[in-house]
């Protein structure tokens, strides 16, 4: 049950890929989610507007229709600018959307609006104490933030950042449907060549557990 | 009498027809259906599942910790796989009544959906079950009641009010993750956005009106459950409000 059929090497790499793709947009996910956050706790009206409308519109459609339109659409989209530089200043410039990007970015911007509420949560989790007395030893907005706020709020966020960051490399499965050679992929192409099907399923699973214990060490 | 922009766009629009408007309609159709069956049934098996997990008893609660733990520590694409593919290799099953069942994709993906809101939905409410505070069943007992009495009149009643914040969260979990379904050739919302799609390759024009549609039903859910949770949680409301 266990020789995999010759497909080992290549579930490998395809994990490497789902590795790849869940870092680069765990990291996505993060820096819009603390920008996020901070729009959502500002004092300027536009800012709080665009932050609740990302998040709303995020949390109101599906990921999988989400991950179409910026596959199917993105290319579109590029071109439509590209034309549009062209004809305008007459720079020649040309962008390849493949999966990869398009599920970094698709799965970056969903999980980015999730942190988005974690942060906020956990900034408000911060004393008030602590930001008066940061403003009372002369400390500018910007160094409250970076110094004060961020390091506090980020003791209350990790349990949530932990349970996002499971999901996500849950989420990271519907890369496949667009394409892209991820494990899942792979193992749906084994499945299809050889008569066995569900045992390449399961190896998923066994690949599974090592990354949802990583929530564990955060 | 419409504004002429709108009369002009309508008239030289070939992709919302009624035609493909009857798709989509058809497709919303296949979702609701879909995520209605399989959150009922799922809730049906749920409770006595949430109640086993409480259980002491290692070889009741073990198997049901189990299980929850096997689906929601997977993804839902690879149970839909599984079952999808995977039934079909069953040896002899193809000469059963079960293949009639099975040969179409919409009650695999039924199944998948079903175990997997079962094992999130078990959670919820083991989570609101052990969160009943001590008095109250201290209260029960020293009432005389029985423990399926107690468990009919108090633990459950007041679990169901705790769980429905997080059970709504599921739900919506739940109508997204029903958007795979679209991969194993059931055509819901998202499978009509793809042949529109991939009849006029019009990607902006079919999913962004997919994803209003998904958005309308999103907020529709969770402005009824919100009536409700204000309908269960009326007595926790401040007085004169």
């Amino acid at each position: 049950m266990f020789d995999l059929k010759g497909y080992g090497p290549e579930l490998l790499s395809g994990a490497v890929v789902t590795i790849e793709l869940a870092f680069l947009s765990l990291a996505l996910a993060l820096a819009l989610g603390l920008i996020g956050a901070a729009a959502k706790l500002s004092n300027s009206r536009v800012a709080v507007g665009i932050a609740t409308t990302y998040t709303t519109l995020i949390r109101g459609v599906p990921d999988l229709v989400m991950m179409l339109l910026f596959y199917y659409g993105g290319q579109v989209g590029v071109n439509m600018i590209s034309d549009y530089i062209w004809e305008t200043y007459e720079v020649d410039f040309f962008f390849q959307f493949n999966p990869f990007i398009s599920g970094v970015i698709t799965i970056g911007l969903i999980f980015g609006a999730y942190m988005t509420e974690t942060f906020r949560g956990a900034f408000l989790a911060v004393e008030t104490g602590q930001i008066e007395a940061a403003r009372a030893y002369g400390f500018s907005n910007w160094h409250t933030f970076r110094r004060v706020m961020v390091p506090q709020m980020l003791r209350h966020a990790l349990p949530g950042i932990g349970n996002n960051w499971q999901v996500l490399l849950k989420t990271t499965a519907l890369v496949s449907i667009i394409g892209l050679t991820d494990m899942v992929r792979v193992a749906e192409e084994a499945a299809k060549q050889s008569a066995c099907r569900s045992i390449f399923s399961f190896r998923w699973r066994l690949c599974i557990s090592p990354l949802r214990q990583a929530r564990s060490f955060s | 009498m419409p504004p002429d922009f709108i009369a002009a766009w309508l008239n030289k629009n070939d992709i919302f027809t009624a035609m493909t408007i009857m798709e989509y309609w058809d497709g919303m159709v296949t979702t609701v259906q879909l995520v209605f069956l399989c959150l009922i049934i799922g809730l049906v098996f749920a409770v006595p599942l949430a109640i086993m997990r409480t259980v002491k008893n290692p070889f009741v609660s073990g198997p049901v910790w189990f299980y929850t733990y096997l689906f929601r520590g997977t993804p839902l694409l690879i149970q839909l796989y599984i079952i999808y593919y995977g039934v079909a290799q069953i040896p002899g099953i193809q000469e059963t009544f079960w293949w009639e069942i099975f040969r179409e994709p919409f009650y695999p993906a039924l199944l998948a959906f079903t175990l997997n809101t079962c094992a999130y939905t078990t959670e919820i409410i083991r989570g609101a079950i052990i969160s009943t505070p001590h008095g109250e069943i201290e209260a029960a007992k020293a009432y005389g009641m029985s423990w399926f009495l107690r468990m009919r009149r108090i633990v459950l009643p007041s679990a169901a009010r705790r769980a429905v914040q997080a059970y709504s969260n599921e739900v919506i979990f739940m109508l997204h993750s029903s958007a795979i379904a679209s991969v194993v050739t059931i055509v819901d919302l998202t499978g009509a956005a793809r042949n529109i799609y991939s009849r006029f390759y019009a990607p902006f024009d079919a999913f962004i009106f997919v994803a209003f549609c998904y958005m309308a039903l999103t907020f529709t859910m969770v402005f009824a459950f919100r009536k409700l949770e204000n309908h269960l949680l009326r007595h926790q409301r401040p007085v004169g409000s």
